[in-house]
This record gives C-alpha cells, structure tokens and sequence, in this order.
C-alpha cells in the first residue's frame, strides 16, 4: 500500500477516535454532575461506578434541600441565585452603559489620544486579577464597601470592559462608514449618528456582549472569596458552593445539585448567544 | 450648523476646516470614552500602582483595620521575597503549570480544530458541546472533578482499581505527583476549547485552492499539515500562547479550588491569596505579586521584539 493511502485511511479512523474522545471528554462530566444530583447520597456510596441510574431510584430531594433557606435546614441557595443574579444583571447594565459609547469612539472617530485609550484596554486585559486583589481589598475596606455587592459590582464592571470593548469594536468595524456618511450630510451630529444609526445596527452583537459579561459576573469567584466570605447573607452561587463543599459535611449530591443551579443558567446563556459569542471573540484570529 | 464658520467655501480649503472637524471629533471622542477610561484607572491602573506602594511599607491586616493605610517605607518585603524557599518553589511550579498548560491545551485544541475541520452531520451540535467546559462556571466544574476523582466514591477511582489494576484507590489531587499532575490535566480540558475555538476560525477562513492542487498531485495529510496547514496557522498559534500563559500565570481559582495549593501545585497566584489571607501580610503579599508582575512584563516586552523583529523581516 501506498504512503499516501495508509495516511488516509488511519487518519480517516483518527479523526473519528478524535471527535468521539473529546466529545465525551467535553459532555460527561456535566451529564455525571447531572446524574448524580438527582440520587440520594446513600446510592452514591452503594453504587459509585454507575453511569446510568434507574429511574425509580431518582429523588428530588437534593434540589428542595439545597434551594431551601437555612432557617429550614437547608442551604439557602435560592437567595445565592438571587444574589448572583442582581450581581450579574446589574453589572451587564452599568458595563454596557460605559462600553457602548467607548467602543464606538474607539472604533469609528479619529481623535489624539485613541491609540493610548486602546492600549490601555489591552494592557488592563493582560493584568493579573490576583495582583488587583490586595489593593481592591484594602481599598474597599477602608471606603466601607469591600463586603458589599457595591464593590463587587464595581470591580466586575472593571472587569469585564476590554473584553467587551474588543467585541463591539470588532462589530462597529465591520458597519460600512457610508451609511453614516450619509446621514451626516443630512445634518445630524454625532450623537444623534451613533444613537440612531448605528446602535440599532449593532443590537445583535449589544445582546451577544451583554450575554457574555452576564456569563463573567455569574461566573467569577475570587473577588467573590476575597470581599465577601464573612457574610453568608451576600454569598453568590459560587461562593456558597465552594463554602459549603469544603465546610461542614454537606451530602455531595446535594452540592451537586447546587453545582447543577450553579450551571443550568450558563449554558442557557450559551445555547442562546454560541454563534454571535464565538464570532465576537475569534474575530480578528482569521487574519493571520 | 454643522459647516465651519472658519473659512468661506472656496477659499483656502481643507486644512483649517479638518483641524476644527478633528478638534471636535477629539473632544466628542472624549465624551464617549471618559466613563469606561475613568472606572478603568480607578479600579484597574491605580489598584496596580498602589500595589507597588504597598510592597514597599510593613502592614498588616491590624493597621488597615486601624484606618493606617501607610506604613514605614522598607524593602524588607522584597528580600524576604526573593530569599524564601517557598516563593522560588512556587514560581518554578508557575512556570511548568503554565507552560504544559498551555502547550497541551494548544495542542489538543488544534488536533480538535483538525478532526472537525471537515463537515459531517451533526458537527455544529458537537462543537458547541465542546465549548461547555470553558463557559461553564469554575467552581462547579472543579467540583464535579473533585466527585469524580474522590478515593473513596469516585467513579474514576472505582473503575481503575477495577479494570486498570490498580493497587489502591489513587488521591488525586491530595497526593504529589498526581495533585500536579491532575491540576494540568484540568487545565488543559478546561481551555482546549478557547485554542479550538481560535484556530477552527483560522481554518475556516484559510483558502482551499492551494491544498486542492497539492492533493491532485499526490500530497499525503501529513504532508499537508507540515506544509501547508501548519505554516498558515502559526500566527494564530503564537498569539494563543502568548495569552494563554499570561491566563495561566496568573492562574487562581483552578488550583485553588481543586487542591488549595497543596501537594506541590502551589502555584504563585495561590500563594499571594494565602500571605494574604492566611498570614495577613499585606506588604509580603504585594511584594510576590509585584514581583510576578514584572517577570510577566519582562517577558511581553521580550515577545513584543521578537514579534517587531519578525514583521520588519518580512
């Protein structure tokens, strides 16, 4: 046999190897996190090799004793969930307030001072969050705030601006300058070009970015750790998992259903903005 | 309104009429980007540089709570920095962490973007499976490992002593080598999905012209990825290595959560977060940091050449 038919055909084989492998390597863990979230723990300590369940052995058990508050016995993450949720949402709002008007000026004006603004975006894009944290910490607890969603919100939306600036201004790129040329010789200033024009262009994209920086603030767990731990009234989702699993014995099951709330609304996210999210984010790798 | 009053139409044109339009666009530029500029210096730029002021002051938690926020100015913290055993520990287990990581999930992430590279039923769908483990929330991924690989009820546990001959159940992650080990493995799944993710958008966008006439005359795909392939994605691969181990150097929570920096992964990040919470030393804390953010900064401007050098070539 030919070089050039035995390369074929093993890597014709390798490829499916491949795809199999890490489609498995990529699924199963969520699917076991799944699974095991509706078993009660005494089935985990029987069985611990099971990959499949019988459906009769199934509880939900673990959801109503993980999401109930503490006063009832349980772990109080319905008011984790809240927490996070404000925490994210409000942080999508206040990024995307600053941001939107940034990545246009950034993207379509010329003006002494652009190239700077833009390498500060990037330089704060490559800073260690670790080394933020001792003067955040410090900072914020001699304003008052460290143990606060007010400070936490204010460093996400720190956070999460040069991602998002990357993104928009890749999308404001790519509207055609005529279309605003046009209106321009209508009369209408800036302002009134941006907001009428071209915001209304980029709302696909506007919904996409805020997607993602929702995504980031729910995600986020160490300025989490470092503001907030002392109070368990103001826990994430995030924060109360990681506190739970390694505090008091919890059932792991039950944390795996915590861990399950923790994920669900990411990967609804997700499913929703996958397109518009890859798009943003590699657009600009296919230049070379 | 909006025509300049500078100068008639007609009469010396563009230039003054330019600089009142660039001056404008400045000053409305400016408008625009002020508030994100503003919380960007204030919560990012300023924050970096007053780690640099704490890194030289003696201060602990107990004169912050005092309302102190300046100590006596000392260098102590950077020679108790750069002579303690525990910080060069740590920053050689940073740099093999960052370093495999990012190679191996580079790596992974191109033999990803190559098996999918050719359409099939279905291959939407599973690559945006393979996105999950990057988008989903840290805290409960790492959980599920920890489940996943406990010596006593973990599922991976149970079928190595059972089919993979193992003596006894392995401590992945309490254990040396396998704690190290089992943190870069996580890496490495955890961030694949970003290098495939890249270069699938590379691949994409590369012309098939080239590669359909090297396949009519006889080219092998091995020959064809040496090549062909390759050479065409070596910028995007270069770019992902320089972000991926400056995410990785820096790397918290991953190994925080799953080993709490025992076992021999403590990573530098981890030991930062336990001089400063563990052992209150604010000024020690920020000296390592410092110190690891002018290691990294060396190390950009160091790439920064090469890449300079390499476009003026070219």
């Amino acid at each position: 046999m030919s070089r050039l038919s035995v390369e074929r055909r093993t890597f014709g084989v390798l490829r499916w190897v491949t795809i199999v492998v890490l489609t498995l390597a990529s699924v199963f863990p969520f699917y076991y996190m799944a699974m095991m979230s509706f078993v009660p723990i005494e089935q985990l300590l029987l069985h611990p090799g099971r990959v499949f369940v019988p459906v009769e052995e199934l509880t939900t058990q673990t959801y109503s004793s993980v999401l109930a508050p503490t006063s009832e016995g349980g772990q109080g993450f319905a008011r984790f969930m809240r927490n996070s949720a404000f925490v994210s949402f409000v942080t999508t709002l206040l990024t995307l307030v600053v941001v939107v008007p940034a990545a246009y000026a950034v993207s379509r004006m010329t003006f002494r001072g652009r190239n700077q603004v833009n390498s500060t975006y990037f330089a704060v894009y490559l800073f260690p969050a670790i080394i933020l944290a001792i003067p955040l910490f410090v900072g914020l607890s001699a304003l008052g705030i460290r143990q606060s969603h007010v400070g936490l919100v204010l460093v996400y939306v720190a956070l999460t601006i040069p991602v998002s600036i990357h993104m928009l201004r890749n999308y404001f790129n790519t509207i055609p300058v005529t279309i605003e040329e046009a209106a321009r010789v209508d009369g209408a200033n800036r302002f009134q070009i941006m907001w009428l024009i071209t915001l209304p262009l980029a709302r696909p994209t506007i919904m996409s970015t805020a997607l993602y920086i929702f995504m980031i603030a729910w995600n986020e767990f160490l300025f989490a750790l470092l503001f907030l731990t002392a109070e368990p009234p103001l826990w994430t989702v995030s924060l109360g998992l990681s506190q739970l699993a390694s505090g008091i014995e919890v059932p792991k099951t039950i944390l795996m259903a915590g861990s399950v709330l923790l994920t669900v609304p990411i990967i609804i996210l997700y499913s929703i903005a996958e397109r518009a999210l890859t798009e943003g984010l590699t657009s600009g790798a296919d230049k070379g | 309104m909006v025509a300049t009053t500078a100068a008639p139409p007609g009469t010396r044109p563009t230039r003054p009429r330019r600089s009142v339009a660039t001056r404008r666009d400045t000053r409305d530029a400016w408008i625009l980007v002020s508030p994100a500029t503003v919380i960007i210096i204030a919560v990012i730029l300023v924050p970096v540089l007053w780690n640099a002021i704490l890194a030289f002051q003696d201060l602990g938690f107990r004169d912050l709570a005092d309302g102190r926020l300046f100590g006596t100015f000392t260098l102590e913290n950077f020679t108790d920095t750069l002579t303690s055993a525990g910080f060069w520990r740590s920053l050689w287990t940073t740099v093999v962490y960052s370093v495999s990581t990012t190679a191996g999930s580079i790596a992974v992430g191109l033999i990803a973007a190559l098996a999918f590279r050719n359409s099939f039923r279905g291959r939407g769908a599973l690559r945006s499976f393979m996105l999950l483990p990057y988008v989903a929330p840290v805290v409960a991924v790492t959980f599920v490992w920890e489940v996943m690989l406990n010596p006593q009820y973990g599922i991976i546990n149970h079928y190595g002593t059972r089919f993979l001959g193992w003596d006894q159940p392995i401590d992945f992650l309490g254990r040396a080598p396998f704690a190290f080990l089992t943190v870069v493995g996580f890496e490495i799944w955890r961030y694949f999905p970003f290098a495939f993710m890249f270069l699938t958008a590379r691949l994409s966008a590369l012309p098939r012209e080239i590669e359909e006439a090297a396949l009519v005359d006889g080219v092998t795909p091995s020959q064809n990825f040496r090549h062909i392939v390759l050479p065409q994605l070596m910028p995007t691969i270069a770019l992902l290595s320089v972000l991926r181990l400056i995410m990785t150097f820096n790397k918290f929570d991953d190994v925080f959560l799953l080993t709490g920096g025992t076992a021999g992964t403590e990573v530098s990040a981890v030991r930062v977060y336990n001089q400063l919470i563990g052992s209150f030393d604010v000024g020690g804390a920020a000296a390592t940091a410092l110190v690891l953010a002018v290691i990294m900064a060396v190390f950009l401007v160091f790439y920064m050449r090469i890449v300079a050098r390499r476009e003026e070539l070219t």
